[in-house]
C-alpha cells in the first residue's frame, strides 16, 4: 500500500490531469467522461490516505475539544498576578475577550486572548468566544497601554470568528478590526502571537498581528469555517471534512506557507490530554520568542516586523 | 420519440433566443423595477436615468471615469495566482481562475492605475467584481501593497474604490493574511501625510471591509451599497431573524456613524479632487514634519 505522502502526489497529479481536460473549452462529451472516472479514482484515494481529509478534519475537532485548555487556563498555566483589565472605554465590557496584566517568569507582560466558555452559562456569557467590536477595542486599548510602559504583548488566539449580530455590524464589527490591523503593527514593544485553538478567520486576525506567530501542533487557522465552506461549495455541511483538507489550515501547513514561524508541539492525544504538560511546551517556546525579540532595539524589531508584515502570505507570480 | 422531439425542439428555444437577444439591449432595474435601455445606463455612468439606483461598474470604467480624458498607466498588470493550496472542489481553482482572466482580461480581480484627476497625479486602485466575486487573494493583496509603496516612494495620494465579497476562499489562510499586510502597509503611509480616501461601492463587505476599506482617512460610499463584516445571511442564520429593511447599506451605516459621506457616482471625481485638495494632498511639503 503507498505511503500517505505517495498518495497524496498521486491525488495531485490526478488533480492536473483533470485541469488539463477542462482548460480545453469547450471540454469533449470524452474529455466530460475522462474527468469523472479521475474524480472518483481521486474520491477513492483520498478515503485511503488516513492523514488527509481524515487529518486535517481530526485537528478541526482537536482545536475545538470541549476539553481543551482555553485562553484563561494558559494565561493562570504560563503567568502570575494575572490583572484583569475591562471594557473598552465606550461601550462595554465583551466577555469574550480578555486582556491584562501579569507576569511572565517574573516579568510584567500585557496578555489579551479570545475567551471561550466551558459550561452552558460560560459558553452563553463567552458567546462562545465570538467578540463584538468592544472586544476587539478592548484588546487593542490594553496592548497600548502595553506599549506606552514598555511591556511585552502575548496575544492568545481562540475565536470560531468575530461575532455576525446586528449590534456588532451597527457598531462597526468590520471597523474594530481593520482599525487593529493598522494599529497593533505601531506598537513599539515585542508582540508574540499565540494560536492555540481555533483561529477563525478576521475575527482572530484582529489580534493575531506581531513578531513571532505560534501555533499549537493541533490547532487551526483559517480564512472560513469547513462548515461554511462546504456549504458555500456543496450547499450543505456534509463536505466538512474535505473542506478542512482543502482549506489547509493545519499547523503544517500555514508553517509551509509562512504565515507561523514556529509549531508548538502539544502532549500525545492533544492538549487536553495532559494540558499541564501543555502549557509548559507553551512556555518555553513564548520564553525563548521573548529572549529573541527582546535582543533587539526599538529600532531593529520595528524594521523587522515591518518586512515580516511586508512579506507576508505573498505568493504570487509575475506574467 | 425521436421524430416528437426534434420537431419540438426549434420551438422550445426560440423563445428563449428571443430573451437573450432583449436581454442583450435592456435590463430591469433593481431600484423602480423599470426597464432600462442599456445605452442609457451607460451613458449615465451605470446609473437609473429614473430613480438613480447605482449599478455595480467594471474596474475599467471606473478608472476611466475618475482619470483625466480616461487616461492612466497601468501597474501590477501581470500579477497572478500560482494556486497556492492547489485548491479543487468540483471544479479546479485553477479553471476558475482561467475563466474570470477570459470573463474580464485582467490575472485577478483588481485593477491599479496612475494618471491625472483634475490635473493632479494619483494612484487610484479599482476593484473587479466580475473577477471571482472582487474576492481578495494574494495578488489584490500585493497588488494593493505594491499601490501603497508607490505612493509612499512618489508622495502621491491614493484612492481605492472597494467592491467586493471579502477574502478569497480558494487561498484560505493566505487570503486572510492580506488584510494585515496592506493594513500595515496604510500604517507606513500615514507618515507621508499623503490623504486616502476609500470608496465603498455595492457590495463591500467580509474582510475588505475588515481592512483597508474602513482605513481611508475618508471612508464614503455610493448610495444603497451593501456595507458590512458578516453577510446578511449569515447573520439571519446566526440570530434566526429577519433583518431590518436597510440594515447594512450606506445610509444605515452613514447614520450609525460609520461613514464620512455618502456620493453619488456622478459627484465622485469632483469630490475626491476637492477633498484632496483641502487635506493638502499636492502640497509640496508636509504641513508638518
Ligand atoms: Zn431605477
Amino acid at each position: 500500500m503507498p505511503t500517505r505522502e505517495q498518495q497524496l502526489a498521486m491525488v495531485e497529479e490526478l488533480e492536473k490531469q483533470i485541469a488539463e481536460l477542462q482548460s480545453s473549452t469547450p471540454p469533449s462529451e470524452a474529455a466530460q467522461e475522462e474527468i469523472e472516472r479521475l474524480r472518483e479514482q481521486i474520491a477513492s484515494l483520498r478515503k485511503e490516505a488516513p492523514g488527509s481529509a481524515h487529518d486535517a478534519w481530526e485537528r478541526v475537532l482537536l482545536a475545538r475539544h470541549p476539553q481543551r485548555p482555553y485562553t484563561l487556563d494558559f494565561i493562570h498555566m504560563l503567568c502570575t498576578d494575572f490583572t484583569e483589565i475591562h471594557g473598552d472605554r465606550r461601550f462595554a465590557d465583551d466577555p469574550a475577550m480578555v486582556a491584562g496584566l501579569a507576569r511572565f517568569e517574573g516579568r510584567p507582560v500585557v496578555v489579551v486572548g479570545h475567551q471561550k466558555g466551558r459550561d452552558t452559562k460560560q459558553k452563553l456569557l463567552r458567546n462562545f468566544g465570538m467578540p463584538n467590536p468592544e472586544g476587539y477595542r478592548k484588546a487593542l486599548r490594553v496592548m497600548q497601554l502595553g506599549a506606552k510602559f514598555n511591556l511585552p504583548i502575548l496575544s492568545l488566539v481562540d475565536t470560531p470568528g468575530a461575532y455576525p449580530g446586528i449590534g456588532a455590524e451597527e457598531r462597526g464589527q468590520a471597523e474594530a478590526i481593520a482599525h487593529n490591523l493598522k494599529e497593533i503593527p505601531r506598537l513599539a514593544v515585542p508582540i508574540v502571537v499565540v494560536i492555540h485553538g481555533e483561529g477563525g478567520s478576521g475575527g482572530a486576525l484582529a489580534i493575531a498581528v506581531g513578531d513571532k506567530a505560534l501555533m499549537l501542533e493541533n490547532a487551526i487557522y483559517s480564512v472560513i469555517s469547513p462548515e461554511s465552506c462546504s456549504s458555500i461549495l456543496w450547499r450543505d455541511w456534509n463536505h466538512k471534512e474535505e473542506a478542512a483538507r482543502i482549506l489547509k489550515l493545519t499547523a503544517t501547513d500555514l508553517h509551509g506557507f509562512g504565515i507561523v514561524d514556529e509549531i508548538v508541539p502539544e502532549p500525545p492525544g492533544g492538549a487536553h490530554a495532559d494540558p499541564e504538560r501543555a502549557g509548559a511546551l507553551l512556555r518555553s517556546a513564548i520564553r525563548e520568542s521573548l529572549r529573541v525579540l527582546g535582543s533587539l532595539s526599538t529600532a531593529e524589531l520595528m524594521e523587522r516586523r515591518h518586512e515580516r508584515l511586508r512579506q507576508l502570505a505573498t505568493l504570487i507570480r509575475e506574467t | 420519440m425521436t421524430w416528437f422531439r426534434k420537431e419540438k425542439k426549434p420551438l422550445e428555444t426560440s423563445p428563449a433566443e428571443k430573451r437573450v437577444q432583449t436581454e442583450g439591449l435592456w435590463t430591469k432595474c433593481e431600484g423602480c423595477k423599470q426597464i432600462l435601455w442599456k445605452k442609457d445606463l451607460e451613458n449615465n455612468l451605470q446609473c437609473c436615468p429614473k430613480c438613480g439606483f447605482h449599478f455595480k461598474m467594471g474596474s475599467r470604467a471606473r478608472l476611466a471615469m475618475l482619470f483625466d480624458e480616461g487616461k492612466y498607466e497601468e501597474y501590477d498588470a501581470g500579477l497572478a495566482s500560482p494556486d497556492p493550496l492547489h485548491f479543487a472542489d468540483r471544479k479546479t481553482y485553477r479553471a476558475r481562475l482561467e475563466e474570470a482572466q477570459k470573463l474580464t482580461g485582467m490575472k485577478d480581480a483588481l485593477l491599479t492605475g496612475r494618471g491625472l484627476m483634475a490635473g493632479k497625479p494619483i494612484i487610484i486602485c479599482a476593484m473587479e467584481f466580475q473577477f471571482i466575486g472582487g474576492s481578495m487573494g494574494a495578488v489584490v493583496g500585493e497588488k494593493i501593497t505594491r499601490a501603497i509603496d508607490r505612493c509612499i516612494a512618489q508622495r502621491l495620494p491614493l484612492v481605492i474604490i472597494s467592491c467586493s465579497g471579502g477574502a478569497r476562499m480558494m487561498e484560505g489562510a493566505i487570503s486572510l493574511l492580506q488584510l494585515a499586510k496592506i493594513s500595515a502597509a496604510l500604517a507606513r503611509f500615514d507618515e507621508t501625510r499623503k490623504p486616502y480616501i476609500s470608496v465603498l461601492t455595492n457590495p463591500t463587505t467580509g474582510g475588505t471591509t475588515a481592512s483597508f476599506a474602513m482605513l481611508g482617512d475618508l471612508n464614503i460610499a455610493e448610495p444603497g451599497a451593501l456595507i458590512g463584516f458578516a453577510g446578511p445571511r449569515v447573520i439571519e442564520q446566526t440570530i434566526h431573524q429577519k433583518l431590518p429593511e436597510g440594515f447594512q447599506r450606506s445610509e444605515f451605516l452613514l447614520a450609525h456613524g460609520m461613514l464620512d459621506a455618502i456620493v453619488p457616482r456622478k459627484d465622485l471625481k469632483s469630490y475626491l479632487a476637492s477633498t484632496l485638495e483641502l487635506l493638502g494632498a499636492w502640497n509640496s511639503s508636509p504641513t508638518r514634519s
